[in-house]
């Protein structure tokens, strides 16, 4: 017989100052997470992940935490993530806050995450907070130019195929670091595909 | 490394994403139903905090909120428990954030509009993690209820907000606690959103023995997260 689960809340619109004090100009608190995973040693091809967060009417969502999870560019998980700046050259995890910059997007910088599996193409593991979000939501960020991999990824396979591309990135061009645009839908045709994981 | 799944979410626990009671998921809930996922390591895995990640007053906001020497004002409170999964094991070596207003209903967050005065001594954010048997405590100052626009006259709730991790980035939880016998929370959409036979997850209990004499009164408040099942994961 299992315990029940404690519910989940919505995180609510003050959360910054406590979970992103320092994106967001609180120096009471230091922060545990920042929003570059990478340190001038970090091994693997150095990428940009920003998007803008879509309610249902299409207005930008100014107040969620994005979270980012995912391998590093050997497909490894080093579950070894500190302080920020400290310790490992490559930390798994990363944190944005939408309120903290003016575009109101989630920037990542971070590498290329490998492939940590034959049956997976490489990703990008997104849980999301926002106000009037009353539990988190996953999602999945999957690559434009990892075709192949896509194809054969078991989690990609179960999606129908109309929803698949709202999980996969747009690469934009011009710059020396890529970067993979990933906008989220909460609502409407173009809703972004979230699990139950 | 642990290789097996977590049960899933329990949505007889959770609220519904769309409550249209609380207007904000009006247009922010999903619309179409999420799509069941066979967990990879991606999902068994996730972020494992050190305790020197934990600075020493990290998880007493009555005093790492200090700016002109005085103590904040209002009620001293002990917050205390035990994080454990669905099967009753301890999680030991979890972190816990927390994050709420002052005991007038003021968040020091610049965009909380409400006229209730900010105290230049409390901060309302801290963390801790659970020690080796899952137990963790902080103290602070019992937040009060404030008003807010949802509808007309609407206060939310004296609450705490709570941020955990677990083992697995599939175990993440954020939450809210609430106190006993508050009036406000049977007119409270978000409290109210939650299921029925779980709504007294979210209150706290009153608690002689966390009681420090002569200090603050005790609240005991445990988290009960997704456990490990038995379904080997394949790799
Ligand atoms: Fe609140």
């Amino acid at each position: 017989m299992l315990l029940k689960q404690t519910p989940s809340q919505t995180i609510g619109p003050f959360f910054s100052y406590g979970l992103t004090p320092k994106q967001a100009g609180y120096n009471k608190l230091s922060s545990l997470a920042s929003s570059s995973l990478v340190t001038e040693s970090t091994i693997g091809a150095q990428i940009r992940i920003e998007g803008t967060i879509f309610d249902g009417v299409g207005d930008i969502v100014s107040d969620a935490m994005v979270e980012i999870w995912q391998a590093d560019s050997q497909g490894r998980y080093q579950n070894q993530p500190s302080l920020e700046g400290i310790g490992s050259s490559f930390l798994n995890f990363g944190r944005c806050d939408t309120g903290a910059n003016d575009q109101n997007k989630f920037v990542f910088e971070t590498v290329k995450p490998g492939q940590i599996s034959t049956k997976t193409a490489p990703h990008i593991n997104l849980v999301i907070f926002m106000r009037g979000l009353l539990s988190h939501v996953f999602t999945r960020i999957y690559f434009p130019d990892e075709k192949n991999s896509n194809l054969l990824d078991e989690t990609l396979l179960t999606i129908p195929a109309y929803r698949q591309e709202t999980l996969v990135a747009k690469k934009l061009s011009g710059e020396s670091t890529p970067i993979y645009e990933f906008n989220i839908h909460l609502q409407g045709e173009k809703e972004t595909v979230f699990f139950d994981a | 490394m642990r290789k097996s799944q977590f049960n899933m979410r329990d949505w007889k626990s959770h609220p519904k994403y769309l409550t249209p009671s609380y207007k904000s998921t009006v247009l922010r809930s999903p619309t179409k139903p999420l799509i069941p996922m066979k967990q990879t390591l991606s999902e068994i895995t996730g972020p494992v905090y050190g305790h020197d990640s934990i600075n020493p007053l990290d998880n007493d906001l009555t005093k790492n909120g200090i700016t002109d020497g005085r103590e904040p004002l209002g009620e001293r409170i002990v917050v205390s428990g035990k994080v454990l999964d669905e099967g009753g094991r301890s999680q030991p070596n979890t972190l816990i954030e927390i994050w709420q207003c002052n005991s007038a209903g003021r968040y020091i967050h610049v965009n909380d509009q409400h006229d209730a005065p900010i105290d230049p001594n409390f901060f309302g954010g801290g963390r801790c993690m659970t020690d080796e048997n899952g137990h963790y405590k902080f103290y602070t100052i019992k937040p009060a209820a404030y008003p807010w626009g949802n509808h007309v006259n609407a206060w939310r709730p004296a609450h705490i907000h709570f941020s955990l991790f677990g083992p697995a980035y599939v175990t993440r939880l954020v939450t809210q606690s609430y106190f006993p016998g508050d009036p406000l929370l049977d007119l409270d959409p978000i409290f109210m959103s939650t299921p029925k036979s779980s709504q007294g997850l979210l209150i706290k209990e009153f608690s002689m023995d966390l009681t420090e004499e002569g200090f603050a009164l005790g609240y005991k408040f445990d988290f009960i997260l997704r456990g490990p099942n038995a379904t080997p994961m394949e790799t």
